[in-house]
Protein backbone atom coordinates (compact mmCIF):
# COMPACT_ATOMS: atom_id res chain seq x y z
CA UNK A 1 0.00 0.00 0.00
CA UNK A 2 1.31 3.40 -1.01
CA UNK A 3 0.20 5.47 1.98
CA UNK A 4 2.11 8.14 3.80
CA UNK A 5 1.51 7.46 7.50
CA UNK A 6 1.84 10.51 9.67
CA UNK A 7 0.87 10.04 13.30
CA UNK A 8 2.25 13.46 14.16
CA UNK A 9 -0.65 14.97 12.23
CA UNK A 10 -2.68 15.24 15.46
CA UNK A 11 -0.25 17.81 16.83
CA UNK A 12 -0.12 19.89 13.66
CA UNK A 13 -2.28 23.04 13.49
CA UNK A 14 -5.63 22.53 11.74
CA UNK A 15 -6.65 24.90 8.96
CA UNK A 16 -9.63 26.38 10.82
CA UNK A 17 -7.07 28.34 12.80
CA UNK A 18 -8.18 27.06 16.22
CA UNK A 19 -5.53 24.72 17.62
CA UNK A 20 -4.36 21.33 16.38
CA UNK A 21 -6.12 18.47 14.63
CA UNK A 22 -6.42 16.79 18.01
CA UNK A 23 -8.35 19.80 19.29
CA UNK A 24 -10.68 19.41 16.32
CA UNK A 25 -11.41 15.78 17.25
CA UNK A 26 -11.75 16.56 20.96
CA UNK A 27 -14.29 19.31 20.23
CA UNK A 28 -16.22 16.71 18.21
CA UNK A 29 -15.95 14.27 21.11
CA UNK A 30 -17.50 16.80 23.51
CA UNK A 31 -20.35 17.42 21.14
CA UNK A 32 -20.92 13.65 20.85
CA UNK A 33 -20.98 13.32 24.65
CA UNK A 34 -23.34 16.27 25.13
CA UNK A 35 -25.72 15.06 22.42
CA UNK A 36 -25.67 11.49 23.74
CA UNK A 37 -26.35 12.51 27.35
CA UNK A 38 -29.24 14.79 26.45
CA UNK A 39 -30.66 12.14 24.09
CA UNK A 40 -30.37 9.49 26.80
CA UNK A 41 -32.20 11.65 29.35
CA UNK A 42 -35.00 12.22 26.82
CA UNK A 43 -35.05 8.50 26.01
CA UNK A 44 -35.36 7.55 29.70
CA UNK A 45 -38.14 10.05 30.44
CA UNK A 46 -40.30 9.28 27.41
CA UNK A 47 -39.41 5.59 27.49
CA UNK A 48 -40.58 5.31 31.11
CA UNK A 49 -43.88 7.08 30.44
CA UNK A 50 -44.66 5.03 27.34
CA UNK A 51 -43.43 1.80 28.98
CA UNK A 52 -45.84 2.32 31.86
CA UNK A 53 -48.70 3.11 29.49
CA UNK A 54 -47.94 -0.11 27.65
CA UNK A 55 -48.31 -2.16 30.84
CA UNK A 56 -51.56 -0.53 32.03
CA UNK A 57 -54.78 -2.47 31.63
CA UNK A 58 -56.47 0.52 29.92
CA UNK A 59 -57.21 0.00 26.21
CA UNK A 60 -56.61 3.67 25.31
CA UNK A 61 -53.22 3.70 27.09
CA UNK A 62 -51.98 0.60 25.35
CA UNK A 63 -53.24 1.92 22.00
CA UNK A 64 -51.34 5.20 22.45
CA UNK A 65 -48.16 3.43 23.45
CA UNK A 66 -48.54 0.96 20.59
CA UNK A 67 -48.73 3.81 18.06
CA UNK A 68 -45.80 5.67 19.66
CA UNK A 69 -43.52 2.66 19.75
CA UNK A 70 -44.31 1.50 16.23
CA UNK A 71 -43.91 5.03 14.85
CA UNK A 72 -40.48 5.58 16.32
CA UNK A 73 -39.01 2.12 16.02
CA UNK A 74 -40.16 1.21 12.51
CA UNK A 75 -38.45 4.10 10.74
CA UNK A 76 -34.67 4.32 10.21
CA UNK A 77 -33.07 6.89 12.49
CA UNK A 78 -31.53 8.64 9.49
CA UNK A 79 -34.96 9.18 7.96
CA UNK A 80 -36.36 10.42 11.27
CA UNK A 81 -33.65 13.04 11.74
CA UNK A 82 -34.16 14.16 8.17
CA UNK A 83 -37.92 14.48 8.74
CA UNK A 84 -37.48 16.49 11.95
CA UNK A 85 -34.91 18.80 10.44
CA UNK A 86 -36.07 19.40 6.89
CA UNK A 87 -39.69 18.33 6.60
CA UNK A 88 -41.31 19.40 9.90
CA UNK A 89 -40.59 23.15 9.45
CA UNK A 90 -42.17 23.02 5.98
CA UNK A 91 -45.38 21.53 7.38
CA UNK A 92 -45.77 24.29 9.96
CA UNK A 93 -47.24 27.71 9.13
CA UNK A 94 -44.62 29.80 7.33
CA UNK A 95 -43.68 32.13 10.21
CA UNK A 96 -43.46 29.29 12.75
CA UNK A 97 -41.38 27.24 10.31
CA UNK A 98 -39.02 30.14 9.67
CA UNK A 99 -38.65 30.75 13.42
CA UNK A 100 -37.83 27.07 13.94
CA UNK A 101 -35.28 27.07 11.14
CA UNK A 102 -33.44 30.10 12.43
CA UNK A 103 -33.05 28.87 16.02
CA UNK A 104 -29.41 28.85 17.01
CA UNK A 105 -27.81 25.42 17.36
CA UNK A 106 -30.71 23.79 15.52
CA UNK A 107 -28.75 20.66 14.49
CA UNK A 108 -27.77 19.96 18.10
CA UNK A 109 -31.30 20.20 19.53
CA UNK A 110 -32.81 18.32 16.60
CA UNK A 111 -30.24 15.55 16.95
CA UNK A 112 -30.64 15.20 20.71
CA UNK A 113 -34.44 15.14 20.52
CA UNK A 114 -34.52 12.94 17.41
CA UNK A 115 -32.11 10.34 18.76
CA UNK A 116 -33.77 10.59 22.20
CA UNK A 117 -37.26 9.85 20.85
CA UNK A 118 -35.96 7.03 18.64
CA UNK A 119 -34.27 5.39 21.62
CA UNK A 120 -37.25 6.05 23.91
CA UNK A 121 -39.33 3.58 21.90
CA UNK A 122 -36.75 0.88 22.63
CA UNK A 123 -36.55 1.80 26.32
CA UNK A 124 -40.37 1.68 26.50
CA UNK A 125 -40.54 -1.85 25.10
CA UNK A 126 -37.87 -3.05 27.51
CA UNK A 127 -39.50 -1.43 30.51
CA UNK A 128 -42.86 -2.96 29.58
CA UNK A 129 -41.14 -6.35 29.30
CA UNK A 130 -39.48 -5.78 32.68
CA UNK A 131 -42.84 -5.01 34.29
CA UNK A 132 -44.47 -8.00 32.58
CA UNK A 133 -41.74 -10.28 33.91
CA UNK A 134 -42.71 -9.56 37.53
CA UNK A 135 -44.97 -12.13 39.19
CA UNK A 136 -48.65 -11.09 39.03
CA UNK A 137 -48.80 -11.31 42.81
CA UNK A 138 -46.65 -8.18 43.17
CA UNK A 139 -49.27 -5.94 41.65
CA UNK A 140 -52.06 -7.65 43.55
CA UNK A 141 -50.16 -7.34 46.83
CA UNK A 142 -49.66 -3.63 46.22
CA UNK A 143 -53.39 -3.20 45.60
CA UNK A 144 -54.21 -5.29 48.70
CA UNK A 145 -52.00 -3.00 50.78
CA UNK A 146 -54.18 -0.08 49.71
CA UNK A 147 -51.67 1.52 47.32
CA UNK A 148 -53.11 3.43 44.38
CA UNK A 149 -51.98 2.47 40.85
CA UNK A 150 -49.45 5.34 40.85
CA UNK A 151 -48.08 4.31 44.23
CA UNK A 152 -47.98 0.67 43.15
CA UNK A 153 -45.81 1.58 40.16
CA UNK A 154 -43.70 4.03 42.11
CA UNK A 155 -42.90 1.84 45.13
CA UNK A 156 -43.37 -1.74 43.96
CA UNK A 157 -43.26 -2.38 40.21
CA UNK A 158 -40.83 0.21 38.75
CA UNK A 159 -37.98 -0.28 41.27
CA UNK A 160 -37.92 -3.98 40.47
CA UNK A 161 -38.54 -3.65 36.74
CA UNK A 162 -35.70 -1.15 36.33
CA UNK A 163 -33.29 -3.45 38.15
CA UNK A 164 -34.26 -6.32 35.87
CA UNK A 165 -33.73 -4.33 32.67
CA UNK A 166 -30.41 -2.82 33.72
CA UNK A 167 -28.27 -4.99 31.36
CA UNK A 168 -30.33 -4.23 28.20
CA UNK A 169 -30.49 -0.56 29.24
CA UNK A 170 -26.69 -0.52 29.21
CA UNK A 171 -26.78 -1.65 25.57
CA UNK A 172 -29.33 1.02 24.76
CA UNK A 173 -27.14 3.68 26.32
CA UNK A 174 -24.23 2.47 24.17
CA UNK A 175 -26.48 2.56 21.11
CA UNK A 176 -27.46 6.13 21.95
CA UNK A 177 -23.81 7.19 21.96
CA UNK A 178 -23.18 5.47 18.64
CA UNK A 179 -26.41 6.70 17.04
CA UNK A 180 -25.42 10.34 17.53
CA UNK A 181 -23.01 9.81 14.62
CA UNK A 182 -26.03 9.73 12.28
CA UNK A 183 -26.52 13.42 13.10
CA UNK A 184 -23.85 14.47 10.59
CA UNK A 185 -26.67 14.25 8.01
CA UNK A 186 -28.25 17.33 9.58
CA UNK A 187 -24.97 19.19 9.94
CA UNK A 188 -24.00 18.31 13.51
CA UNK A 189 -20.23 18.13 13.35
CA UNK A 190 -19.63 15.70 16.19
CA UNK A 191 -16.82 13.14 16.44
CA UNK A 192 -17.53 11.36 13.14
CA UNK A 193 -18.08 14.72 11.45
CA UNK A 194 -14.77 16.09 12.74
CA UNK A 195 -12.94 12.91 11.70
CA UNK A 196 -14.34 13.43 8.21
CA UNK A 197 -13.38 17.09 8.26
CA UNK A 198 -9.86 16.12 9.35
CA UNK A 199 -9.47 13.66 6.49
CA UNK A 200 -10.73 16.23 3.98
CA UNK A 201 -8.24 18.83 5.19
CA UNK A 202 -5.17 16.66 5.67
CA UNK A 203 -5.95 13.55 3.57
CA UNK A 204 -4.74 11.43 6.53
CA UNK A 205 -7.81 9.19 6.42
CA UNK A 206 -6.62 6.27 8.50
CA UNK A 207 -5.17 8.37 11.31
CA UNK A 208 -8.38 10.40 11.59
CA UNK A 209 -10.68 7.40 11.79
CA UNK A 210 -8.34 5.41 14.05
CA UNK A 211 -8.48 8.27 16.55
CA UNK A 212 -12.28 8.48 16.26
CA UNK A 213 -12.57 4.72 16.79
CA UNK A 214 -10.43 4.87 19.92
CA UNK A 215 -12.50 7.77 21.27
CA UNK A 216 -15.80 5.95 20.68
CA UNK A 217 -14.37 2.84 22.34
CA UNK A 218 -13.19 4.88 25.31
CA UNK A 219 -16.57 6.56 25.89
CA UNK A 220 -18.36 3.24 25.63
CA UNK A 221 -15.98 1.50 28.01
CA UNK A 222 -16.68 4.28 30.52
CA UNK A 223 -20.44 3.86 29.99
CA UNK A 224 -20.25 0.06 30.41
CA UNK A 225 -18.14 0.32 33.56
CA UNK A 226 -20.38 3.00 35.03
CA UNK A 227 -23.56 1.04 34.34
CA UNK A 228 -22.06 -2.15 35.77
CA UNK A 229 -21.14 -0.26 38.91
CA UNK A 230 -24.64 1.22 39.14
CA UNK A 231 -26.17 -2.22 38.63
CA UNK A 232 -24.12 -3.70 41.43
CA UNK A 233 -24.74 -0.89 43.88
CA UNK A 234 -28.50 -1.07 43.24
CA UNK A 235 -28.76 -4.85 43.59
CA UNK A 236 -30.90 -5.98 46.53
CA UNK A 237 -30.31 -9.47 47.94
CA UNK A 238 -33.36 -11.65 47.48
CA UNK A 239 -34.69 -9.82 44.39
CA UNK A 240 -34.55 -11.48 40.99
CA UNK A 241 -31.41 -9.56 40.08
CA UNK A 242 -29.76 -9.72 43.53
CA UNK A 243 -27.60 -12.62 44.63
CA UNK B 1 39.63 17.07 -7.52
CA UNK B 2 36.47 17.07 -5.55
CA UNK B 3 34.48 18.15 -8.58
CA UNK B 4 35.89 15.38 -10.65
CA UNK B 5 34.86 12.83 -8.05
CA UNK B 6 31.33 14.14 -8.03
CA UNK B 7 31.12 14.11 -11.79
CA UNK B 8 32.51 10.58 -11.78
CA UNK B 9 29.87 9.47 -9.31
CA UNK B 10 27.12 11.11 -11.33
CA UNK B 11 28.32 9.49 -14.52
CA UNK B 12 28.53 6.09 -12.91
CA UNK B 13 25.07 6.58 -11.47
CA UNK B 14 23.65 7.66 -14.81
CA UNK B 15 25.21 4.73 -16.61
CA UNK B 16 23.76 2.24 -14.17
CA UNK B 17 20.39 3.94 -13.94
CA UNK B 18 19.57 4.54 -17.60
CA UNK B 19 19.36 0.95 -18.84
CA UNK B 20 17.44 -0.08 -15.75
CA UNK B 21 14.85 2.67 -16.36
CA UNK B 22 14.37 1.69 -19.96
CA UNK B 23 13.72 -1.96 -19.28
CA UNK B 24 12.16 -2.30 -15.91
CA UNK B 25 8.80 -0.73 -15.33
CA UNK B 26 7.90 0.31 -11.82
CA UNK B 27 4.83 1.18 -9.84
CA UNK B 28 1.54 1.74 -11.63
CA UNK B 29 2.92 1.25 -15.13
CA UNK B 30 4.27 -2.17 -14.19
CA UNK B 31 0.99 -3.13 -12.66
CA UNK B 32 -1.01 -1.96 -15.68
CA UNK B 33 1.26 -3.88 -18.04
CA UNK B 34 0.96 -7.07 -15.99
CA UNK B 35 -2.79 -6.99 -15.53
CA UNK B 36 -3.68 -5.37 -18.85
CA UNK B 37 -6.13 -3.15 -17.02
CA UNK B 38 -6.26 0.35 -15.52
CA UNK B 39 -8.85 1.49 -12.97
CA UNK B 40 -10.40 4.96 -12.97
CA UNK B 41 -12.12 6.29 -9.87
CA UNK B 42 -15.23 8.37 -10.61
CA UNK B 43 -17.64 10.48 -8.52
CA UNK B 44 -21.36 9.83 -8.78
CA UNK B 45 -22.59 13.42 -8.68
CA UNK B 46 -19.77 15.85 -9.34
CA UNK B 47 -21.45 17.58 -12.28
CA UNK B 48 -20.02 18.20 -14.89
CA UNK B 49 -16.64 16.73 -13.90
CA UNK B 50 -17.54 13.16 -13.13
CA UNK B 51 -21.06 11.83 -12.61
CA UNK B 52 -23.51 9.14 -13.67
CA UNK B 53 -25.70 9.77 -16.69
CA UNK B 54 -29.16 8.24 -17.21
CA UNK B 55 -27.59 4.89 -18.17
CA UNK B 56 -25.64 4.86 -14.89
CA UNK B 57 -22.46 5.28 -16.91
CA UNK B 58 -19.83 7.66 -15.52
CA UNK B 59 -19.32 10.65 -17.82
CA UNK B 60 -17.94 14.16 -17.51
CA UNK B 61 -15.15 16.59 -18.24
CA UNK B 62 -12.61 14.87 -15.97
CA UNK B 63 -13.65 11.45 -17.32
CA UNK B 64 -12.93 12.58 -20.89
CA UNK B 65 -9.49 13.77 -19.82
CA UNK B 66 -8.86 10.47 -18.02
CA UNK B 67 -9.74 8.48 -21.15
CA UNK B 68 -7.12 10.52 -23.04
CA UNK B 69 -4.59 9.65 -20.34
CA UNK B 70 -5.54 5.97 -20.69
CA UNK B 71 -4.83 6.19 -24.43
CA UNK B 72 -1.40 7.65 -23.68
CA UNK B 73 -0.63 4.90 -21.16
CA UNK B 74 -1.68 2.27 -23.69
CA UNK B 75 0.65 3.79 -26.29
CA UNK B 76 3.52 4.10 -23.80
CA UNK B 77 3.27 0.43 -22.84
CA UNK B 78 2.69 -0.63 -26.47
CA UNK B 79 -0.36 -2.64 -25.53
CA UNK B 80 -2.90 -3.81 -28.13
CA UNK B 81 -5.68 -3.83 -25.63
CA UNK B 82 -6.07 -2.03 -22.33
CA UNK B 83 -9.12 -2.77 -20.25
CA UNK B 84 -10.56 0.25 -18.41
CA UNK B 85 -12.21 -0.59 -15.10
CA UNK B 86 -14.41 1.96 -13.36
CA UNK B 87 -14.75 2.24 -9.61
CA UNK B 88 -16.97 4.72 -7.75
CA UNK B 89 -15.32 6.86 -5.06
CA UNK B 90 -16.56 9.42 -2.54
CA UNK B 91 -14.66 12.18 -0.82
CA UNK B 92 -14.05 9.78 2.09
CA UNK B 93 -12.92 6.77 0.06
CA UNK B 94 -10.81 8.37 -2.65
CA UNK B 95 -7.58 8.42 -0.62
CA UNK B 96 -7.71 4.87 0.80
CA UNK B 97 -8.71 3.41 -2.58
CA UNK B 98 -5.90 5.25 -4.34
CA UNK B 99 -3.38 4.28 -1.64
CA UNK B 100 -4.26 0.58 -1.64
CA UNK B 101 -4.17 0.31 -5.42
CA UNK B 102 -7.90 -0.17 -6.10
CA UNK B 103 -7.89 2.86 -8.39
CA UNK B 104 -5.02 4.30 -10.43
CA UNK B 105 -6.44 7.73 -11.25
CA UNK B 106 -9.14 9.75 -9.50
CA UNK B 107 -11.14 11.63 -12.12
CA UNK B 108 -13.25 14.20 -10.34
CA UNK B 109 -13.13 17.67 -8.83
CA UNK B 110 -10.49 17.42 -6.12
CA UNK B 111 -8.82 20.66 -5.06
CA UNK B 112 -5.07 20.60 -5.34
CA UNK B 113 -3.37 22.12 -2.29
CA UNK B 114 0.02 21.87 -0.66
CA UNK B 115 -1.16 19.99 2.42
CA UNK B 116 -2.84 17.27 0.33
CA UNK B 117 0.28 16.89 -1.80
CA UNK B 118 1.99 15.34 1.21
CA UNK B 119 -0.30 12.35 0.66
CA UNK B 120 -0.86 12.13 -3.10
CA UNK B 121 0.24 13.69 -6.40
CA UNK B 122 -1.76 15.61 -8.98
CA UNK B 123 -1.31 15.87 -12.71
CA UNK B 124 -1.70 19.18 -14.54
CA UNK B 125 -4.61 21.31 -13.35
CA UNK B 126 -7.80 20.79 -15.39
CA UNK B 127 -9.97 23.48 -13.83
CA UNK B 128 -9.77 26.60 -11.67
CA UNK B 129 -12.56 27.68 -9.39
CA UNK B 130 -13.03 30.45 -6.83
CA UNK B 131 -15.05 30.32 -3.63
CA UNK B 132 -18.32 32.26 -4.09
CA UNK B 133 -21.84 32.09 -2.65
CA UNK B 134 -25.31 31.44 -3.98
CA UNK B 135 -28.37 33.25 -2.61
CA UNK B 136 -32.01 33.56 -3.48
CA UNK B 137 -32.60 36.70 -5.56
CA UNK B 138 -35.45 37.50 -3.15
CA UNK B 139 -33.06 37.86 -0.20
CA UNK B 140 -31.31 40.81 -1.91
CA UNK B 141 -27.75 40.03 -0.91
CA UNK B 142 -25.44 41.96 -3.22
CA UNK B 143 -22.06 41.77 -1.51
CA UNK B 144 -20.24 39.75 1.12
CA UNK B 145 -20.91 42.53 3.66
CA UNK B 146 -24.67 42.03 3.23
CA UNK B 147 -24.29 38.63 4.89
CA UNK B 148 -23.66 40.39 8.22
CA UNK B 149 -25.44 38.62 11.09
CA UNK B 150 -27.14 36.08 8.78
CA UNK B 151 -26.95 32.28 8.70
CA UNK B 152 -24.62 31.01 5.98
CA UNK B 153 -24.01 27.37 5.14
CA UNK B 154 -20.97 25.64 3.69
CA UNK B 155 -19.91 22.01 3.39
CA UNK B 156 -18.00 20.64 6.39
CA UNK B 157 -14.35 19.81 5.82
CA UNK B 158 -13.92 21.91 2.69
CA UNK B 159 -11.47 24.72 2.04
CA UNK B 160 -14.53 26.91 1.43
CA UNK B 161 -15.82 26.74 5.00
CA UNK B 162 -12.33 27.61 6.16
CA UNK B 163 -12.25 30.69 3.94
CA UNK B 164 -15.70 31.69 5.17
CA UNK B 165 -14.55 31.35 8.79
CA UNK B 166 -11.51 33.49 8.08
CA UNK B 167 -13.46 36.20 6.26
CA UNK B 168 -16.02 36.20 9.06
CA UNK B 169 -13.33 36.86 11.66
CA UNK B 170 -11.33 39.31 9.54
CA UNK B 171 -14.28 41.50 8.54
CA UNK B 172 -16.23 41.17 11.80
CA UNK B 173 -19.35 39.97 9.95
CA UNK B 174 -20.81 38.00 12.85
CA UNK B 175 -22.15 35.35 10.45
CA UNK B 176 -23.72 32.21 11.93
CA UNK B 177 -21.82 29.53 10.00
CA UNK B 178 -23.66 26.23 9.55
CA UNK B 179 -21.60 23.23 8.40
CA UNK B 180 -23.47 20.80 6.13
CA UNK B 181 -22.67 17.18 5.36
CA UNK B 182 -22.52 17.53 1.58
CA UNK B 183 -23.23 19.98 -1.23
CA UNK B 184 -26.76 18.75 -1.89
CA UNK B 185 -27.73 19.18 1.75
CA UNK B 186 -26.10 22.61 1.96
CA UNK B 187 -28.06 23.74 -1.08
CA UNK B 188 -31.22 22.33 0.48
CA UNK B 189 -30.59 24.61 3.46
CA UNK B 190 -30.70 27.65 1.17
CA UNK B 191 -33.69 26.27 -0.71
CA UNK B 192 -35.63 25.86 2.58
CA UNK B 193 -34.41 29.22 4.01
CA UNK B 194 -32.43 27.67 6.84
CA UNK B 195 -29.53 29.73 5.52
CA UNK B 196 -29.45 32.79 3.26
CA UNK B 197 -26.31 31.78 1.39
CA UNK B 198 -24.16 28.77 0.54
CA UNK B 199 -20.41 29.29 0.12
CA UNK B 200 -18.78 26.86 -2.31
CA UNK B 201 -16.67 26.53 -5.47
CA UNK B 202 -18.51 28.62 -8.05
CA UNK B 203 -18.71 25.84 -10.63
CA UNK B 204 -20.40 23.48 -8.17
CA UNK B 205 -22.86 26.25 -7.30
CA UNK B 206 -23.60 26.72 -11.00
CA UNK B 207 -24.42 23.02 -11.39
CA UNK B 208 -26.58 22.97 -8.24
CA UNK B 209 -28.53 26.00 -9.44
CA UNK B 210 -28.91 24.59 -12.95
CA UNK B 211 -30.30 21.37 -11.48
CA UNK B 212 -32.66 22.98 -8.96
CA UNK B 213 -36.44 23.24 -9.22
CA UNK B 214 -36.39 26.96 -10.01
CA UNK B 215 -32.95 28.00 -11.39
CA UNK B 216 -34.15 31.57 -11.96
CA UNK B 217 -34.68 32.14 -8.23
CA UNK B 218 -30.96 31.99 -7.46
CA UNK B 219 -27.97 34.16 -8.14
CA UNK B 220 -24.25 33.46 -7.73
CA UNK B 221 -22.17 36.28 -6.25
CA UNK B 222 -19.61 38.41 -8.06
CA UNK B 223 -17.65 38.71 -4.80
CA UNK B 224 -15.28 35.84 -4.14
CA UNK B 225 -13.82 34.53 -0.88
CA UNK B 226 -10.66 33.28 -2.60
CA UNK B 227 -8.50 33.40 -5.67
CA UNK B 228 -9.24 30.71 -8.29
CA UNK B 229 -7.95 27.40 -6.92
CA UNK B 230 -6.80 24.45 -9.03
CA UNK B 231 -8.57 21.09 -9.47
CA UNK B 232 -6.42 18.13 -10.40
CA UNK B 233 -6.66 14.44 -11.26
CA UNK B 234 -5.06 12.47 -8.44
CA UNK B 235 -2.50 9.71 -8.72
CA UNK B 236 -0.30 7.88 -6.24
CA UNK B 237 2.64 9.74 -4.76
CA UNK B 238 6.22 8.60 -5.42
CA UNK B 239 5.47 7.03 -8.78
CA UNK B 240 7.53 9.32 -11.07
CA UNK B 241 7.37 7.06 -14.14
CA UNK B 242 3.57 7.01 -14.19
CA UNK B 243 3.33 10.71 -13.36
CA UNK B 244 5.62 11.51 -16.28
CA UNK B 245 3.34 9.68 -18.73
CA UNK B 246 0.20 11.25 -17.27
CA UNK B 247 1.69 14.75 -17.21
CA UNK B 248 2.90 14.42 -20.81
CA UNK B 249 -0.56 13.24 -21.89
CA UNK B 250 -2.46 16.09 -20.20
CA UNK B 251 0.12 18.61 -21.33
CA UNK B 252 -0.28 17.57 -24.96
CA UNK B 253 -4.04 17.65 -24.59
CA UNK B 254 -4.09 21.17 -23.10
CA UNK B 255 -1.54 22.85 -25.36
CA UNK B 256 -2.87 21.14 -28.49
CA UNK B 257 -6.26 22.84 -28.21
CA UNK B 258 -8.20 19.60 -27.82
CA UNK B 259 -8.89 20.37 -24.15
CA UNK B 260 -10.70 23.54 -25.20
CA UNK B 261 -13.15 21.44 -27.22
CA UNK B 262 -13.73 19.08 -24.30
CA UNK B 263 -14.22 22.09 -22.05
CA UNK B 264 -16.82 23.64 -24.35
CA UNK B 265 -18.67 20.32 -24.58
CA UNK B 266 -19.20 20.16 -20.80
CA UNK B 267 -19.42 23.79 -19.74
CA UNK B 268 -21.12 25.70 -22.53
CA UNK B 269 -23.44 23.14 -24.12
CA UNK B 270 -26.32 21.01 -22.95
CA UNK B 271 -25.11 18.02 -20.95
CA UNK B 272 -26.82 14.75 -20.01
CA UNK B 273 -28.93 13.57 -18.28
CA UNK B 274 -31.32 16.53 -18.01
CA UNK B 275 -29.94 18.74 -20.78
CA UNK B 276 -28.61 21.36 -18.34
CA UNK B 277 -26.36 24.08 -19.65
CA UNK B 278 -23.86 25.49 -17.16
CA UNK B 279 -23.10 28.52 -19.36
CA UNK B 280 -19.59 28.92 -17.96
CA UNK B 281 -17.14 30.02 -20.66
CA UNK B 282 -13.47 29.32 -20.02
CA UNK B 283 -11.79 31.78 -17.63
CA UNK B 284 -8.68 33.77 -18.47
CA UNK B 285 -6.75 31.92 -15.74
CA UNK B 286 -7.61 28.50 -17.12
CA UNK B 287 -6.76 29.62 -20.65
CA UNK B 288 -3.30 30.62 -19.39
CA UNK B 289 -2.94 27.30 -17.61
CA UNK B 290 -3.83 25.40 -20.78
CA UNK B 291 -1.08 27.30 -22.58
CA UNK B 292 1.41 26.53 -19.80
CA UNK B 293 0.21 23.37 -18.00
CA UNK B 294 1.14 23.19 -14.33
CA UNK B 295 0.43 21.00 -11.30
CA UNK B 296 1.19 23.76 -8.80
CA UNK B 297 -1.07 23.89 -5.72
CA UNK B 298 -0.47 27.65 -5.38
CA UNK B 299 -3.37 29.84 -6.63
CA UNK B 300 -0.94 32.72 -7.20
CA UNK B 301 0.87 30.81 -9.93
CA UNK B 302 -2.24 30.82 -12.16
CA UNK B 303 -2.45 34.50 -13.01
Amino acid sequence: MNYNWNWHIFFEPNPTGAGTYLDLLVSGLWLTIKTALLAWIIALIFGTIIGILRSLPSKAASWISFCYVEFFRNMPLLVQLFLWFFVLPELLPRTAGLWLKQLPNAPFWTAAIGVGLFMSARVAVQLAAGIASLPRGQKQAATALGLTTTQGYRYVLLPMAFRIIMPPLTSEFLNTVKNTSVAITIGLIELTGQARAMQEFSFQVFEAFTAATIMYLAINIIVVTGMRFLERSLAIPGYITGK
Amino acid sequence: MKHRQIIGCLLAGALCATPAMAQELTGTLKNVKETGAITLGFRDSSIPFSYLDDNQKPVGYAMDICYKIVDAVKKELKLDKLEVKLNPVTSSTRIPLLANGTIDLECGSTTNNAERQKQISYTNTHFLTASRYVTKKASKINAIDDLKGKSVVSTAGTTNIKQLTEANAARGLNINIIPAKDHAEAFLMVETDRAVAFVMDDILLASLVAGSKAPDDYTISKDAFSKPEPYGIMLRKDDPAFKKVVDAATSALYTGGEAQKIYDKWFTQKIPPKGLNLNTPISAELKNEFAKPSDSPDPDSYK
